[in-house]
């Protein structure tokens, strides 16, 4: 079942490592790389599950996202995620095997097995600190705008929809901006969205640790946490203009138009 | 319109005129809560907040005044007005027989409804600790407690550790189902209310394991909460529901 889409993520991983050399990007997206390569080797090693940090200090984001917030985010909340996945896979039959595989076997068609929360919370987390960078927002450029404006019209367009699926994800989960290619779905999931067209950039949303590496045809661009421990010291209540703001003044267009070319490559 | 005001009203919204011929008032205080903070217009009920019965610091160590106040004022107020917005778009959706309309606001209709129901009833399981906060339940409650989970600290352990393995945002409760006639510990996702678990679940204790309850004060540190709620758990409120709901079960 899952070695279409391993076959893929390896083709994906081969894809953005040799990317980040040729660009001279590797601090971009470090453990993008990792992510995927992780795969690639099929994996007997399991010391791939460690708390990576940021591609940028705690600090770098204040004022908009505080060193605090950082502090407990990625020193508590990621590393629970991180150690307590250690611990729920030593001795099983999900040990040696890479982050994705453990993501997608243990989603288990939707019927979670107990690793499943923390694999998917790890995954989440390293993509989501690469989405971010000191002195991000603003507009992409390149293939990636031109793909945003072909498939919503309009650079502003994709933000109001990708800032009212972050709004309105009911409870704690994630928003995210993925392409969706054709008909490479794991058999894991009913397709969230099967009435969209295939080859095209859609705007997702997903509850608690569901990411949309369990929907196979969906490779993530980019993301926005929208937990509240990812905004509540900052922003409180206040979700909406945490989201804003993200958009305004965080967002690593560079990370998601990197991502972007690697999945063209892979599926060209 | 007519129609989808009578729905309300009969099966959602008890109006005020049949609370008052309720032969059980204070299970029309204590159950229907939320509508004695209803108001009218244009023919439709809406919500307002329910006032606390204490002020935002009493509770506090506990839990802080400003944790307090944000929740009731922010969060809750938020479900109120969106639950509002949802049920006014409803009662057009209906007058116009648009059914898809409908069908499309459950998941705001539920949401925000639930987290209004949710929260009308935490505020009152919750009580100052020189107001008796904490202080263990007597009577019926306390010896049906006794014997479904052997002791009220066993009771606490198996609640605290359900709430705090709840991935994500949700409720962990102490209810009463009324065709079994015994006490369950039951966790919901969400908003999701305790009757979403089983039609004769009704709830005698909700604990709100959303990051938004207990952030500000203890962090990532989920456990800690939930061990410092049950010094201002109100059991004499969850002790008076479940007398009332075990006498009418029985009746």
């Amino acid at each position: 079942m899952n070695k279409h889409r391993t076959q893929n993520l390896s083709k994906l991983a081969l894809a953005l490592a040799l990317a980040l050399e040729g660009r001279g990007l590797g601090n971009v997206a470090p453990s993008t790389v990792s992510f995927f390569l992780a795969n690639k080797e099929g994996s007997k090693v399991n010391a791939k599950f460690e708390l990576k940090p940021p591609p940028y200090s705690l600090n770098a984001l204040e004022p908009i996202m505080s060193q605090r917030t950082l502090e407990y985010h990625w020193g508590k909340h990621h590393r629970s995620y991180v150690d307590n996945l250690k611990k729920q896979v030593v001795g099983t039959e999900l040990d040696g095997k890479s982050l994705e595989d453990i993501i997608i076997t243990s989603f288990n068609k939707g019927d979670i097995l107990p690793a499943f929360n923390n694999a998917a919370q790890v995954w989440n987390h390293d993509f989501f600190w690469e989405c971010m960078k000191p002195g991000g927002g603003g507009k992409p450029s390149g293939d990636l705008l031109a793909l945003i404006e072909r498939d919503f019209g309009s650079f502003e367009k994709f933000s109001d929809e990708f800032k009212a699926a972050a709004a309105t994800q009911f409870g704690s989960g994630w928003a995210w901006l993925a392409y969706k290619s054709s008909k490479l779905g794991v058999g894991n999931a009913v397709d969230p969205i099967p009435l969209e067209e295939d080859n095209k950039l859609v705007v997702l949303k997903s509850p608690n640790a569901v990411n949309p590496l369990v929907w196979g045809a969906f490779y993530p661009l980019l993301t926005i946490d929208v937990w509240e421990h990812a905004y509540y010291l900052d922003f409180q209540n206040r979700r909406p203009d945490y989201i804003s703001v993200f958009m305004d003044k965080l967002v690593s267009w560079d990370a998601a138009s990197s991502r972007l070319e690697q999945v063209k490559a892979l599926i060209a | 319109m007519a129609a989808a005001r009578a729905l309300f009203t009969r099966k959602t919204l008890p109006s005020s005129s049949s609370m008052l011929r309720n032969p059980k008032p204070f299970m029309a205080t204590a159950l229907t809560s939320a509508s004695t903070t209803t108001t009218h217009t244009r023919g439709l009920q809406t919500f307002t907040l329910p006032d606390l019965a204490y002020d935002y610091g009493a509770l506090e160590p506990a839990i802080s005044g400003e944790i307090m106040q944000l929740h009731h004022q922010k969060h809750h107020q938020t479900y109120v007005t969106n639950y509002n917005k949802a049920i006014e778009q409803l009662h057009n959706a209906l007058a116009k027989g648009d059914a898809s309309t409908a069908v499309k606001l459950q998941s705001a209709i539920k949401f925000n409804g639930g987290g209004h129901v949710n929260h009308s009833i935490f505020w009152k399981n919750l009580t100052p600790t020189r107001e008796g906060g904490g202080e263990p339940p007597h009577g019926s409650l306390g010896w049906a407690i006794d014997t479904h989970f052997g002791s009220l600290e066993a009771l606490i352990q198996k609640v605290n550790a359900e709430g705090a393995a709840l991935h994500g945002s949700g409720w962990v409760w102490l209810g009463l189902d009324k065709e079994l006639k015994r006490l369950v510990v039951e966790t919901t996702a969400n908003q999701d209310p305790l009757v979403t678990k089983g039609a004769s679940l009704v709830p005698l204790l909700g604990i709100d394991v959303w990051e938004h309850a207990y952030y500000l004060q203890y962090k990532n540190v989920r456990p800690d909460y939930l061990k410092n709620i049950w010094k201002v758990i109100n059991w004499k409120y969850a002790s008076e529901v479940y007398e009332a709901e075990s006498s009418e079960s029985t009746a």
